[in-house]
């Protein structure tokens, strides 16, 4: 027994260092990052991890999702709302192969995450062993950065890597991919943070030289436009966008992942780029002469045909990443760096200014955009629900002050176009992807990262089913998230494009739906179903009043469009203002 | 805008799988590799993939681009043929009976700047360094007379410009604010 003991002490400590097992170097190297909160799936070959995790319970908040893509879901969104990386662990095969959509929806909206699989053992790498998959080689297209762990020492010095890569720059998901031998194996224990890499330089000398030809530019543009995207968040440059264009007196409109970056009820707030944007910064965009693009990349989502694009604007790129400079749009000044070290060395080289008449021109299309299509969205008198008359109200229970998140399609653009965001980063949405099954999941992890703010998420009939398990995640944490469903019986979205450029033949988007209600009383979460106006106002505020989560299922128009529309392949000054089904 | 040859330098980390995230890049732009070398550098533990690519002038430079993005490449050089000095490496074996009538087998030789590895009784191989135009023209050549095996390495080049790998290194490091005076790198084992 003291034989037993002397060892056990001997092996903790050699020169200082403690010896400990790879599974537990994983968590000590988290604790060392500063997280906090885990959200994964265990499996065989990840059990040493999770093993240990009990040991660390203190430190390290896990959340055991109901499927490994609702864990990269809730993480992506958590790190959305709290600027930390989204960790999330997955066991091998399968359970790294379900994150695939989660690690792909991270990458197009540039968000930092950390993705840890566990690997069979060494030697059956290669073998098609059970549970074995090439996940570096799956995830290589998809990821800022992989890297397969196989040995227990090399655990701190990769992970420490991961966290600088996945954090630094143009952010991104990284996935670490370690063997189980390396797990039960002991390193002599050595944490140190990574700040520096030979080949990987994300801090940029500040481009001063193109920056003092920007304010000549912005001094002497008679209707310049500000396109402000996820860039500013990311780099946290609200105010000074806000500073800057209330000095430069510039209208200031915003990308999908751009939202709350800029308030809504500003002054100078222009709308919503893209397909189903606000009119008037769609429109201007052809009549600038100028424009900002301040971390934007100019999705062909935002700028419709190329072709047809800005084409009276000089432009000016502000961006992080070189790849996305001259990619689709080809720009007259490149300032490759950081938008809020640009933006703060750019205020003092601006004059003060006002377009009063520029400005005007968008308060003309504002109104041109609340008659044919606002006014009926948002407060119809007749007819069945509308969902941007759901947003809206949403908007006003909630002082504009909830923290947004939404599934894709339909719900996404009325939530998008409707809700008057006014703080920086609650919005949280699947952009560049378009990943339908985000918004539930998501949620969750917005809720987890930001439990003091109201969280709602908005999603479909159809979205809602592709990630409904989740459900049993808010069940077993009691997350008191509210879910609206805004259920119009369709894969709304795809039967707008059917009703639009397909003869109106609906194939395969109705949609054969169960009772939310009855499901949701499955898993012991209060839910309501309302079809009626009369009922709305009083069931939202029964789901905001609500103590725990609450599901809302709303039936709406069934064939509903969210306009305007830029229709693929016009030009983003030919916008479709009025439909008729 | 047309096809053009160009030459990508790729200067990265010696890392397993580098060569399968830049080739991802090309693939998905249904760019074709031509030619690729790997090699040592000037600077000690930096790799050197050397690609020959077609493409056009504005996909080349868009590609180039993302493959310097990826974390572990340093610098990626685009450059196009006559700002480079380059050579690829051919070999080329015969059956001996058909070249020894008369004295065919010097001439050409001489001819093409090849030489002469091995002679046996049966086989002769002929080694010649070049541009692909010439491999090809001793190619043609040699063919009439019983080619049995042929085979060309890929491109190999060094650029015309004064400007070296290690200024824009040292430049990469001096704009690093941020860097740590102890670095740590975290080799690989």
């Amino acid at each position: 027994m003291n034989e037993q003991h002397e060892t056990k002490q001997a092996e903790i400590q050699i020169n200082g260092l403690e010896n400990i097992t790879g599974a537990e170097a994983i968590l000590r190297c988290l604790v060392e990052e500063d997280v906090d909160t885990i959200f994964g799936y265990p499996g065989g070959a990840i059990m040493p991890v999770y093993d240990k995790l009990l040991d660390y319970s203190g430190k390290l908040r896990h959340i055991l999702t109901r499927h490994e893509q609702g864990a990269a879901h809730a993480a992506q969104a958590y790190a959305m709302v709290t600027g930390k990386p989204g960790i999330c662990f997955a066991t091998s095969g399968p359970g790294a192969t379900n994150l695939i959509t989660g690690i792909a929806n991270a990458y197009l909206d540039s968000v930092p995450m950390v993705f840890i699989t566990a690997q069979v053992v060494s030697e059956l790498i290669g073998t098609d062993a059970f549970q074995e998959t090439d996940i570096l080689g799956v995830s290589m297209p998809i990821t800022k950065w992989n890297c397969q762990i196989k040995k227990p020492q090399d655990i701190p010095g990769t992970i420490a890597r991961a966290f600088y890569i996945a954090k630094t720059g143009r952010p991104g998901p990284v996935l670490i991919d370690i063997t189980k031998d390396a797990q039960f194996e002991k390193l002599l224990f050595r944490y140190k943070k990574c700040t520096y890499l030979r080949s990987y330089n994300p801090h940029l000398p500040l481009r001063k030289k193109a920056i003092e030809s920007a304010a000549i530019m912005i001094n002497h543009a008679e209707k310049p436009l500000i396109l402000a995207g996820h860039g500013i968040l990311i780099s946290g440059a609200e105010k000074e966008l806000k500073t800057f264009a209330e000095k430069t007196g510039i209208p200031v409109a915003v990308t999908l992942l751009g939202l709350s970056s800029f308030p809504c009820d500003h002054r100078l707030y222009a709308g919503l780029l893209g397909m189903h944007g606000n009119y008037g910064p769609n429109l201007m965009t052809n009549e600038a002469d100028l424009i900002i693009a301040i971390g934007m990349r100019f999705d062909d989502r935002v700028t419709g045909n190329l072709k047809k694009y800005a084409k009276k604007a000089r432009i000016i790129h502000i961006e992080i990443d070189e790849a996305e400079i001259n990619k689709n749009v080809q720009v007259d000044l490149e300032i490759h760096n950081d938008a809020k070290e640009v933006l703060q060395h750019l205020i003092h080289l601006v004059k003060e200014k006002s377009y009063e008449s520029w400005i005007r021109e968008f308060r003309i299309c504002d109104k041109i955009e609340f008659d044919k299509v606002i006014k009926a969205e948002t407060s119809p008198e007749e007819g069945a629900i509308r969902m941007g008359e759901v947003v809206r109200l949403v908007s006003e229970l909630t002082g504009d002050n909830a923290i947004i998140v939404t599934d894709v399609g339909q719900n996404q653009m009325s939530a998008a176009r409707y809700y008057k965001f006014s703080s920086p980063g609650s919005f949280v949405t699947s952009g560049g992807m378009g990943t339908m099954g985000f918004g539930l999941p998501a949620s969750i992890g917005a809720k987890i990262g930001n439990p003091g703010k109201q969280v709602i998420g908005f999603t479909g009939d159809g979205g809602f089913q592709m990630t409904m398990q989740e459900l049993g995640t808010i069940m077993h944490y009691k997350i008191p998230v509210k879910i609206i469903i805004l259920n119009n019986g369709y894969l709304g979205m795809v039967r707008q494009w059917q009703d639009m450029f397909f003869n109106k033949r609906y194939a395969s988007t109705e949609l054969v739906n169960p009772d939310f209600k009855i499901i949701a009383d499955g898993y012991g979460i209060p839910a309501r179903s309302i079809s009626e106006r009369g009922e709305l106002k009083e069931a939202l505020q029964q789901m905001l009043d609500a103590e725990g989560p609450f599901i809302l299922d709303i039936s709406v128009e069934k064939e509903g469009c969210v306009l305007p529309m830029v229709e693929p392949g016009a030009s983003v000054s030919d916008v479709t203002l009025n439909y008729k089904s | 805008m047309g096809k053009q040859e160009f030459t990508i330098s790729i200067f990265s980390e010696d890392h397993i799988g580098i060569l399968n995230q830049i080739t991802i890049i090309l693939t998905r732009r249904q760019i074709n590799i031509e030619s690729i070398t790997a090699s040592e550098s000037v600077v000690k533990g930096v790799q050197l993939l050397t690609l020959v690519v077609k493409a056009s002038p504005d996909m080349v430079r868009k590609v180039a681009k993302q493959i310097e993005k990826l974390v572990d490449v340093l610098k990626v050089f685009v450059h196009s043929s006559d700002e480079i000095i380059y050579q690829a490496i051919a070999l080329y074996k015969v059956k001996t009976n058909g070249l020894m009538s008369g004295n065919i087998i010097d001439s050409i030789v001489r001819n093409h700047h090849a030489r002469i590895l091995v002679v046996s009784p049966e086989y002769t191989v002929i080694e010649k360094t070049g541009h692909k135009t010439e491999i090809n023209d001793l190619l043609n050549h040699l063919e009439p007379y019983g080619l049995l095996q042929f085979a060309c390495s890929g491109r190999v080049a060094v650029t015309k410009q004064v400007k070296e790998l290690n200024a824009y290194l040292s430049e990469m490091d001096g704009a690093d604010r941020y860097r740590n005076e102890n670095i740590e790198l975290f080799e690989k084992n």
